[in-house]
This record gives C-alpha cells, structure tokens and sequence, in this order.
C-alpha cells in the first residue's frame, strides 16, 4: 500500500490528523469543499473537558488526549512563531453547579464514579465555590472542582495544527469538495473524485464532522453521524468576574442525551478578549441553521440562574454550529470493515476540539501498523454498540 | 475650541428658551440642556474622549453618532454599554465612563 | 385575504418606512410602525426633541413639510400604531406558510421596546401578515491613520448632531471623504456655528464628470434632488466653504483628541500622491465615503441580495421571501424621493395591492428615474481600489478590538486562512460591539484583494442574528405575543409630542 493518505474535512479532527500523519512522513492531501475551520470547528466552545464525562471509553479518551495539549501547544507556538495568533490555550478548570437540590446527589454521584476512573473532581462546599466564583448566585446545593478542564480558541487551534501539518509537508485543497469515490477492481478505495480530476491514495480518511454521514454515502456507506445543533451567546466586553468554565449540572445529562428535542444546560465561562461566552443547546433539527428565540432565551435563563449579574449584560452575538453526533455517544476511530481503503475520523459529538490530538494519535498509529497507547478497539466502526445503527433505515 | 452648542441668540431657526439640567460624569457636574443626548451633553461640555479602550487604553468618544459604531459607550445611573449618542439625558444622570481592561493574559490583537 | 384584515408591520420610521406605512392604511391595512430612536423621521429628517421648540426648524431640513404631513398624519391614526423606542433585535423564519391567502406568514419578529440600551425593556414578538424592511443606511468611513482619535467624526455624527441637539462637532472642522452627502454636512455644520475649513472630495472632475453629464436627462427628471444638491452648493458659496476635488484627509493628528489633519492629493484611483501632503489644524474633521445598507434584518429575515450587496427587490419592492418586502436606502444608495417612492410602492403591495396598480403610476415612474440617478452618483463618488494606499502598519482597522492593519494581514499570512470567520475569529476583527458594522466591509475587501483567491468561505460581514445588543435579562424573560394587550404603547408617551412642535 502506498503512503499517503487523502483526509476529507478541514475541521479540528481533519488538521490534527493532517498534522500527526505528515509528521511522521505519510504524505497527506486534506481536502474540503470549503476552507480551513469553516464547520464546526469554527462554531463551538473549544472545549477540552473531562468534567462531563462519566467513566468509559470517552473518558479514557479524553484523559488521553488532555495528556497531549499542553506539549502539542508548546511545539505549535515554537513551530509557528510569534506572528502566528495565540490558541489561547488555557487550563483554567472546570466547576459544576448543582442548582437546585434534586440536582445535587446525582452531581455528587457522578463526581464520585468519575474519581473511581481517576478523574480529579474535588467535591466543594458553597463557601468554597464562591471563593472560586465569587459572582455565584444563592442556588448552590453541591459543587464539584475538575482541575483538568481546559479551554482553547477552537478556530486558531485548527489553523495552528493546520499550519504545522503544512510546514510538514501536508498539502490543502480548499473549496474542493468530494464528488464520489475511485474503487480497484477489488473494491476497495482508492481515491476520490474531486471537480478538477482525480485524487489517489492508498487510504482515504473522512473526518469531515457532523457531514460525514454525507461524505461516507458519497463514497458508498452508510455512517449514522447525524447533526445536532449547540447554540451559544456571546456578550459584551466586561472586567474579569468569571474564573473558571462553569457549568451548571444539568450538562452532564444533555450531552449525553439521546433526546432530540430542545435541551439547554448552563456553560459560562470568560474569553481572553473579555467577553462572557454562555451556551449551550441542544437539538436534533438537522441541518436547520435558522436562529431559535427559545432555545437563546433558555440558555440565557439559566445563565443567569447561575450568575444572577448577568441579567443587565448585553448579548451581542449568538452563533450556533453542528455537533457530530453518534448514537453510541462514542467516535468512530479507524477504518471502516465494508471497504478497505476507507477510513474515518469523526462523531465526537461536543468533544471534538478536546479529543482530536488523541484521535490523531490513534488514526496515525493504526495506519501506520503501531500499537497505539490507548486501546483503539472501542473507538473501531466495528464496535458492537454501532452495529444496529450500520444499517441504513432511511 | 471643540464642540459647542449653537448659542442661543444667534440661531436662525429662532429656537424658545431651553431647559438646563446637569448630569454627573464621573463625579463632576456637566451642564446641559434638556432633550440632548448623553454624548450631546458631554461633548458639550468640552469633553472629545470618553472611554479609553481595552487593548490599548486610547481615548474614544464620538464617533458615528448615530448608534452604529458603540464608541461611545458610558454607563448611566449603574447600568453598562449605554449609547451616549442614543440615550437622551435626564437631570441627576450618574454617568460613568467605562475602561474595561482585558482578563490576564488576555489577547492582544 | 381582505385589506382590512392584513397586519403589516413596517420596521424603520425614516422617509421610506413613513411611506411604507401611509400607503398600507391608504389601502385599509392596520399598520404597526417600529423605530429604534424615540422620534419619527429616521436619520435623515433627525430633528430636535420637543424640549426644544423652533420657529424655524424646517430651514434645517430638506422636504419638512412632507415629513411633518406623513407624521402627522400616521400619528393621529388609530389604524397605525407606532413604537419608539423599539428594537427589533432577532427575526425568526418561519417555515409555515398559509395556503389560500394572497399574503403568507414572514416569521416572528422579536422586539425590546424601552429606553436604547436600557434594562427591563418589553419583549415583543410580532407575527404580522406582511413586513416592511425600510431600515436605512449609516455611513461608512474607510480606515486611515488616526481616525480613531477623538474629534475625528462620521458625516452623520456631524449632522445628526447638528440637526437634533443644535450642537456643532467643533469649531474648525474640515470635512473629506467621497459622495454629495458631503456638502449637507458641511451646510450643517456651517449652519451649527462651525467654521467648515474645506470640503475634500477623493474623486476627480473626470469621474464626476463621467458620473453625472452621460444622461443628464435623468438629472431633469431627477429635479428635486437636483434643486437640493444646488441648494447646498448655493450654500457653500454664501458660507465660503472651499470645496476641493481629488484630495482626501490621510491622516488625523493629535494625542488624546484630534488636533490637525494632513490633506493629501489622491490619484484617480485614491492612492495618496507623495508629495502634496498639507497639514491643517483643526478641533474636528468629519469623514465619510458613503453608506452601507443596514442588512442585518433583512438577511435573518432571508432575503436574497444583489451583488452589490443591496437587498433585491421586484416591481412591487418584494423580496425574495414571500410578504417580506424592502424600501429606501436597503435596496440601493438613492436619496429621500426614491426612498419615499420605494416606501409607498412596498406599504401598498404588503397591504394586498400589485405592483401594476394605478396609483402607484406616478412612483413606478420617479422609482425609475432616481434609481438611474443613484447609478450615476455611484459612478461619481463610489469608493476606488486605491484607497488602502492611505494606511499604514499601526492604522486601526478594527475600531471595537484594535486590530491593526499589519495585524490582519500578519493573520491573514501565517495562517494561510482564506475564510472570513476564521480570520475573524483569529484576529477579533469585526468581533467587538459593532459586530463588523464599521469595519465588516473594510476588511472584507482588504482580505479579499490580498488573499492569493480571495475569499473562500462565503461569509459577508453582514450577517448578524442578534441585530442588536439585548440583556440576558431580557433573553430570558417571556415576549408578548398581543401588541394589542401588552401596554407598551404606553412607554414614553412624551415621546410621542416629538413631532408636534410649531411647524
């Protein structure tokens, strides 16, 4: 098999896997019918959260790849230099709030599983959460502390990995989407049909996000990524009042909901250019990008639940983007068993900025025939938790 | 020099007799008259920049006038990010100026 | 659907909303009109409050009578209902449409109605049969070396100022930039008390030449605002007011206020000539190279564009979103009679009329006739490629986020980025409290010409769902859906005198 690789999606996932690969001297084409951080990527947090993940294969995952930031920032500063924007990468913690009293025990209860699967979550007392947060409003029935939630700028991460790929030899087709697949008389694929011609390589890897469904129909299978909508509000500029990520604990149970109607948690946090970035919710209406009133007006409320100053802040800006999301709530990391040559990268759902560089690593070492540090076996499209949902019902 | 109202005898529109009132801007009275706006009153009253920016700590004041470019953000009687130039006075406003500096290590663009 | 029974609700009080609205009640619609500002007339008949009564008022203003008849007029109707005051800050697309009726459902429209920024203002949200988008244009000013010191103004701020406070920017003021706009805000200015230095007008007699004598049959049909354009040249000459063709202002100076600007001679296509630079001290400069649309609500509303970024309209002033329909300054940079044209046209279509109708003969003509004028004025005073000649590394570019020219275009190169939200996004550009409305075009066309492509993502700095700031306190607080039931015509009432002072 020849060595080089055609990654289709320009996302997060895309460009750290761009980066991983070309380092390593795989020779990689990333392709994406619009430019770089033009999705998802570009419309979400930027979160890189162990906080809201239970124990299971997400949490190995993701404690995985929180291992990777603080080095792989380093290197991209050094690698980039000081003209390149910062990623604003920040390990500033994560704090949950338990608002009302029937939310408290199962927050605590979380915290206390999440600890059994070595996740640092420090169960605090009101006063004490108010010494991290001294703006909490009076509803604080339990809190828990997770030193390890981090933060960056999503959109400069992925021209960060992006850059650094290119530096390594990486080459990006912008505006140049897939048209269909090229199969050998075997099968298997081998290529892809782009507007100007034909691209070859010995794998091709679809990490194109929430539209990866798409793509992988386009290339002949079928893949139950579907897109889930987070919408978030952004306000004016403020002095610092806001420390750390918080949350309230109703965001554990959204992320991990199957349900796809309207759901909203609080997720309020500072931004280094002074701005308070409060999301989010969540809703299954496909690709429907229209504004919704109800969902902004509930993310606002329970902001505010959270904060009470807030309520005399101004909201200038709303932006709402596609999450990736799975019906096992897990990535699929790996190739695909259906057609050899085809490979995916994608369906991690709200977590896709935090765990590219795990994914990356994965992606990189299953192509290259390595055993990778994490066990890559529950992330594999062959998984049985996604079998039920690899046939097409639609 | 700077901004002035027109004196008063002098307009050719013939205007009646206006209203004084006062407005405190940052602790010092600014005379006005009634029905100017905040940033009326306060350019007025001599004072071009009103603000000073985040990443640079500049002066800004007025710039568009019109509510389109938020320059001239102050906050009244308590309350942040009030359009001067959109905002009528009212006798006794308590008018502070806004200086938000940026978090630690925030960006500078 | 019968007249009577269609709600047509008008956004933006200035001459085209005015319109808008006298003709959906002539035809027997109930009109809800809403403006941001506490006062009718919009931007270009600003006026003072009723605090301050004059016998002279209308000298200010060009077509007074006709603002204060339309006012006057929708006023004293019980069939309109005006909010002041009134912020529509969000439009939601509705996907249902009603079968059977000659006019669907546009969406919802949600509205704060209270003090401008204030707290606690009254959330509407209006569902009205058909909508009038009728909100206007604000000037836009290219970036240059000191332009964010204070005492550097828009054009606007100068006359708005100047018309609704009595209040003159400064005492030496020169005033530069590019279009006919120019001069009325040098005449109110020179009308306020200042001393108007010069007028710097960027383009050539050539261009304007070339803009204005093609047809000037048009200029004939077109006489109304000819005989306002003479009437401020006429202006210029009594006040003595030079008036200066192909020189720009390429720099403001001062430390923490303006204190002299640098004049420059430009090329024809704006680039500064080295050489000609005239330094001239002065307490105020006024600069403005002409008007962007404000688009925000048509685009959340969905409607389509032109490519020249005006909201498209058909014969009857529709957009391409059923019963969304557009008038004055959004389809096209044209004056106050096209815009009044525009607006009567749209009120009486959105109130169940055609396009093709009798009445409507007499605007059908004059829309066609001051459209060919704005043509004209575009060829004349339109903004030439040259003009990033006047910046500099340190120049601000981004007003709200201080981003800096040699900033966006260090992004623009270390990144390799060709997308507009991610430049943004990595630079802040546009990101501040304007939401780009300052510098979202600026920046636009200066990516755009120095990125190998251009552009490739698509987005236009004008698309902003929130169209205004709101407080998360109001966010979250329940809208009234019955306007009828909700009170709110009640805020301010004082405002509502704002228009009945002596004529």
């Amino acid at each position: 098999m020849t060595n080089n690789v055609i990654i289709v999606g320009a996302g997060i996932i895309g460009a750290a896997c761009a980066r991983a690969l070309a380092v390593a001297g795989v020779e990689v084409t990333v392709i994406d019918r619009g430019t770089v951080a033009g999705g998802t990527s570009a419309a979400c947090e930027g979160n890189l959260l162990i906080s809201d993940k239970g124990p299971g294969h997400e949490l190995v995952l993701a404690q995985y790849a929180s291992t990777l930031w603080k080095h792989t920032v380093a290197e991209l500063a050094e690698q980039l230099g000081d003209t390149f924007p910062s990623v604003e990468y920040d390990p500033k913690g994560g704090l949950v709030v338990a608002t009302t009293v029937t939310g408290a025990g199962p927050l605590l209860s979380f915290a206390a599983g999440q600890r059994g699967a070595g996740v640092d979550a420090w169960t605090i007392d009101a006063d004490e959460a108010r010494r991290l947060e001294p703006d909490l409003g009076p509803a604080v029935e339990a809190a828990v502390y997770y030193p390890e939630d981090a933060q960056v700028q999503p959109t400069i991460a992925t021209e960060a990995l992006m850059a650094s790929a290119r530096l390594h030899g990486a080459r990006v087709l912008e505006n140049t989407p897939v048209l269909g697949p090229i199969h050998d008389s075997a099968g298997a694929l081998v290529g892809v049909r782009i507007p100007s011609g034909e691209l070859r390589a010995g794998r091709v890897l679809v990490a194109a996000g929430p539209w990866s469904g798409q793509v992988a129909n386009l290339l002949g299978v079928y893949l139950p990524v579907r897109p889930r909508r987070g919408e978030l509000l952004v306000t004016t500029r403020m002095r610092h009042r806001i420390f750390h990520k918080v949350y309230d604990a109703d965001y554990v149970g959204a992320v991990g909901s199957d349900d796809g109607a309207l759901q909203t948690s609080s997720v309020v946090e500072s931004t280094a250019s002074g701005t308070v970035l409060i999301g989010s919710s969540r809703q299954q209406v496909g690709f429907d990008s229209s504004l919704r009133v109800d969902a902004l007006s509930e993310i606002a409320a329970k902001a505010i639940r959270l904060f009470p100053f807030l309520a005399d802040v101004a909201v200038m800006r709303s932006y709402g983007g596609f999450r990736p999301f799975m019906p096992d709530h897990l990535p699929v990391i790996g190739e695909d068993p259906r057609m050899p040559g085809l490979w995916h990268a994608t369906g991690h759902e709200g977590a896709g900025i935090g765990l590219s560089l795990a994914t990356a690593v994965l992606i990189r070492d299953l192509m290259l025939g390595i055993i990778p540090p994490i066990d890559a076996s529950p992330y594999s499209a062959s998984r049985a938790s996604l079998a039920p949902h690899l046939v097409d019902v639609a | 020099m700077g901004p002035r109202l027109f004196p008063f005898g002098v307009d050719p529109i013939r205007p009646e007799p206006t209203t004084p009132l006062t407005i405190i801007l940052d602790g010092v009275p600014v005379a006005g008259v009634a029905g100017q706006s905040v940033a009326g009153v306060i350019l007025a009253g001599g004072t071009l920049g009103f603000r000073r920016t985040s990443v640079h700590g500049t002066p800004r004041g007025v710039f568009c006038g019109i509510g389109i470019c938020y320059d001239c953000l102050v906050e009244v009687n308590g309350r942040r990010d009030v359009r001067a130039c959109q905002r009528r006075a009212t006798e006794g406003d308590v008018v502070t100026t806004q200086h938000d500096a940026l978090p630690p290590g925030g960006a500078a663009a | 659907m019968n007249a009577s029974n269609i709600q047509v609700l008008v956004i933006g009080a200035g001459p085209a909303g005015l319109a808008a609205a006298r003709a959906a009640r002539a035809r027997g619609a109930s009109v809800t009109l809403l403006d941001s500002s506490d006062q009718l007339g919009g931007q270009f008949w600003r006026h003072l409050p009723p605090e301050r009564p004059s016998a002279e008022e209308r000298m200010l203003h060009h077509g007074w009578a006709t603002f204060r008849e339309l006012s006057e007029t929708l006023e004293a109707d019980d069939g309109c209902q005006i909010f002041r005051g009134a912020q529509v800050w969000a439009i939601e697309r509705s996907p249902e449409r009603v079968d059977g009726t000659a006019v669907g459902l546009p969406g919802a429209v949600h509205v704060v109605v209270g003090e401008p920024d204030g707290v606690g203002r009254q959330r509407l949200a209006l569902r009205p049969n058909a909508i009038v988008l009728a909100t206007g244009a604000h000037d836009r000013t290219l970036p240059f070396p000191g332009w964010d010191l204070p005492g550097v103004f828009t054009g606007g701020a100068a006359q708005a100022l100047a018309k609704g406070e009595r209040l003159a920017v400064g005492r030496r003021v020169v005033v530069a930039g590019a279009g006919p706009f120019l001069l009325p805000v040098a005449a109110a200015l020179a009308t306020t008390g200042a001393t108007v230095l010069g007028v710097f007008e960027a383009n050539r007699a050539a261009a304007l030449v070339r803009g204005w004598l093609p047809n000037p049959w048009e200029l004939v049909g077109a006489a109304n605002k000819g005989t306002e354009l003479a009437g401020y040249l006429a202006g210029h000459l009594r006040h003595r007011i030079p008036y200066r063709l192909g020189r720009a202002v390429v720099a403001a100076h001062g430390s923490d206020r303006v204190e002299s600007v640098t004049i420059a001679s430009v090329a024809a296509d704006w680039a500064p000539i080295p050489g000609t630079e005239q330094r001239i001290e002065v307490d105020a400069v006024c600069v403005s190279h002409g008007f962007t649309p404000r688009l925000e609500l048509a685009i959340a509303a969905g409607c389509a564009l032109t490519a020249d970024r005006f909201v498209k309209v058909d014969d009857g002033q529709g957009t391409s979103v059923s019963s969304v329909f557009a008038a004055g300054e959004i389809t096209g940079i044209g004056g106050v009679d096209l815009a009044l044209a525009e607006g009567r046209v749209a009120g009486h279509v959105a109130a169940g009329g055609t396009a093709s109708d009798r009445e409507l003969r007499q605007d059908r003509r004059r829309r066609r006739t001051f459209r060919g004028f704005a043509a004209r004025l575009e060829a004349a005073h339109g903004i030439r490629s040259g003009w990033p000649g006047m910046l500099t590394d340190g120049t601000i570019v981004c007003r709200c986020e201080e981003v800096s020219f040699s900033a966006l275009c260090g992004a623009a190169e270390s990144t390799g980025s060709r997308s507009l939200r991610s430049l943004k996004l990595s630079t802040r550009v546009g990101l501040g409290i304007c939401q780009g409305r300052v510098c979202g075009r600026t920046v636009e066309e200066l990516l755009g010409r120095r990125l190998v492509g251009g552009l490739g993502d698509g987005v236009t700095a004008d698309r902003r769902p929130i169209a205004a700031p709101i407080r998360l306190g109001e966010l979250a607080a329940d809208p009234v859906a019955d306007v009828a039931t909700s009170g709110v015509d009640e805020f301010d009432q004082r405002n509502s005198e704002s228009t009945r002072g002596p004529t």
